[in-house]
């Protein structure tokens, strides 16, 4: 499958926005899915042509890190902290339920779209645990009925 | 009337913005002349937000929308001065001293608290001279590893290149800590000065800050302060208008804990899989894109501009043995008074709990306290007389790391504890070394085990984290074995109990 003319000039666009940097893959990729959602398969040989190195080098990188996705996500992403700090004050007990009330594993998107639950280690709001983000928005001292209305405004 | 509004993260999780709007729509309604600034976060957590109103800083917190109108009445309640807080009033503010004072945002307010002397001294310092301030300091590493900055910064000023770089490590990916988020949200121009004055000592002009894609706002923040820098001279072709060049980007990370590590910090920069580097050869020397590399903590950098503010006699000062000058120290998880107390190294870990945190939040018994982030130890209320510095952590076989403490109460399950020490290891694991790699999942497993009744996993379970404590490339796979032995030392009974129930 090759890129749509439409993702061709997209890239193209990203690609020249970024010459010049030291290390630019990250910032390219970060861009490609702001713009895309996700990290289409058929724009990394294009990505890999851009920077002369293997295809096989952007797969591994777009598939090491947490953030980069093979596929779109749900309209809005809503991370649950699973690290120690939030644990200490019952994460583990939010997000079963709020997996259970969507009946979603961690990665799973509802059925109508409107949500992809996903797990993070540490938002850096230790002291006011659990701790969520929807989208950019931090949320904390999160409980099942804050978690309900966070999953209610987001649509899910 | 100034009213200020913390912008940080925890404040903005706890409601800030809506409290911020509600006091400047019903202001506005009122014709009162009021004025919202939006600060930093002054650290104390369980108050956010926390709103002070007037030059002398009265404290309201926290502050929900529906109190607003009492705060614009003058009817609700208060803790007095911010400065006079037991929390606060404990502190030894030396890195965090303009953080949840002034406008992050505002280059005035930064130099009217202290900003840019450190910057302005070093400019006329040779870079030899700035190197040797730094290491009379005492300052270590805060990041965890607690290696001499001062010497860290003397091999790359030695080091032959025609490039050399400063990257600072803002990758904070441990559970428990949020000073480098603090700090770039509530005053991101000290980590530029501090970046800057590395430059001129090591003779480096280019910077990079590697930043957390969890932290949006810490982003949007640090991006703009470097503009702002730039656009005043204090990064650019002539730092403050002298014959020295630095110039500095954000960085966004992509979600991979690992990457904290620096060698595999380092790989993610250049655009690669965030895989450990061996070392030799060290970042100081080889770094990135080969070249000599100073690669700081957030703190460590953000501390370079007091101490050529005040002088390294001045920092030297405080501390305790080896652990010199103050350390931000995060206090979080199941806590009544969490958030972030600067202070001179050697407070014990009890009194900080007890004392200065006020136990736990659901008000049951400390269980036990994880120090360090997820690759800390857990120590029971038995160690809580040890002193908070490098070498008495270590020597009570812990770690201080980046001085982030998670609270516990009776309730938590020890061996899910340790357990969850092992999955996070194999999710984040970066796979170039086999203890961390399969060591973490066979991890697991045995304590999985051990959770059945399996009492013959124990003796597996201390031989594995033997192989992985010896045999890891870095800290992740090499550190994991500290949270899952001391609660297994330490907490037996969590083991044994699980035993008990199996059979």
């Amino acid at each position: 499958m090759s890129a749509s003319q439409a993702t061709i000039e997209t890239l193209a666009r990203i690609l020249a926005a970024h010459d010049g940097l030291e290390g630019p893959l990250l910032p390219i990729l970060h861009a490609v899915q702001a713009e895309l959602g996700f990290i289409p398969e058929d724009v990394q040989p294009i990505i890999a042509a851009h920077l002369n190195i293997s295809k096989a080098e952007v797969h591994g990188v777009v598939t090491f890190y947490h953030d980069f996705r093979a596929a779109p996500a749900g309209r809005h992403v809503v991370k649950i902290c699973r690290a120690e700090a939030c644990q200490a004050m019952g994460a583990n007990g939010l997000a079963d339920a709020t997996l259970a009330k969507l009946g979603v594993a961690w990665h799973g998107t509802t059925a109508n779209g409107a949500v992809t639950i996903e797990p993070v280690y540490c938002l850096g709001l230790c002291a006011c645990g659990p701790a969520a983000m929807v989208d950019d928005r931090v949320v904390g001292r999160v409980d099942t009925a804050k978690m309900d209305e966070l999953l209610a405004e987001a649509g899910a | 009337m100034k009213i200020y509004v913390p912008l940080d993260s925890a404040a903005k999780a706890l409601g800030a913005d809506a409290v911020a709007n509600a006091i400047v729509e019903q202001a506005a309604a009122r014709g009162l002349d009021v004025q919202v600034i939006r600060n930093g976060s002054r650290g104390m957590v369980w108050l956010e937000p926390l709103v002070e109103v007037g030059d002398d800083r009265q404290a309201f917190g926290p502050v929900s929308v529906a109190d607003v109108p009492a705060l614009l009445d003058g009817k609700l309640k208060g803790h007095g001065k911010v400065a006079d807080i037991a929390f606060f009033a404990k502190q030894t503010r030396l890195t965090f001293a303009r953080c949840g004072v002034i406008d992050p945002l505002d280059m005035d307010d930064y130099q009217a608290h202290g900003g840019l002397v450190g910057l302005r001294r070093a400019v006329g310092m040779t870079g030899t001279e700035i190197v040797t301030e730094v290491t009379e300091s005492g300052l270590r590493g805060r990041g965890g590893a607690g290696f001499p900055t001062g010497i860290k910064w003397n091999t790359v000023a030695g080091a032959q290149a025609s490039q050399k770089y400063i990257v600072c490590n803002a990758d904070e990916g441990d559970s428990g800590t949020f000073a480098d988020r603090m700090i770039m949200e509530g005053d991101p121009f000290t980590l530029i000065e501090g970046m800057v004055i590395a430059g001129i000592a090591v003779g480096a002009t280019k910077g990079y800050v590697y930043l957390r894609s969890e932290y949006p706002d810490a982003i949007k923040i640090m991006r703009q302060a470097v503009e702002i820098a730039r656009n005043s001279g204090v990064i650019g072709g002539s730092v403050l208008g002298s014959n020295r060049a630095f110039d500095m980007e954000i960085r966004v990370g992509a979600g991979a804990y690992v990457c904290g590590e620096e060698t595999s910090l380092l790989n993610s920069l250049e655009g690669k899989r965030g895989v450990v580097r061996a070392k030799p050869p060290l970042p100081a020397l080889e770094g990135f894109l080969g070249k000599p590399t100073v690669v700081n903590n957030v703190i460590s950098l953000a501390t370079i501009p007091v101490i050529m503010e005040k002088g390294a006699q001045n920092y030297q000062n405080f501390g305790l043995g080896r652990s010199r000058g103050t350390i931000p120290i995060q206090i979080a998880g199941n806590v009544a008074h969490g958030g972030l107390f600067e202070a001179a190294f050697g407070m014990p870990l009890g009194e900080l709990i007890d004392d200065i945190a006020g136990g736990t939040a659901t008000g049951r018994p400390v269980k036990a306290v994880q120090v360090g982030g997820p690759l800390g130890a857990y120590f029971p209320r038995a160690k809580f007389d040890t002193p908070f510095g490098y070498e008495d952590f270590d020597g009570q076989g812990g770690l201080i790391g980046h001085a982030g403490i998670v609270v516990f109460d009776d309730s938590t399950d020890m061996l899910g504890m340790a357990r969850f020490a092992m999955e996070f290891c194999a999710v984040e694991s970066c796979g170039k070394c086999t203890p961390c790699r399969i060591g973490a999942v066979r991890g697991v497993e045995t304590i999985d085990r051990i959770g059945r009744g399996d009492a013959a996993a124990v003796e597996i379970l201390t031989d594995l984290c033997e192989t992985m404590r010896d045999g890891s490339l870095c800290a992740l796979g090499g550190f994991t074995p500290f949270p899952v032995m001391s609660a297994l030392t330490h907490f037996p009974d969590d083991f044994a109990t699980n035993k008990e129930a199996a059979e």
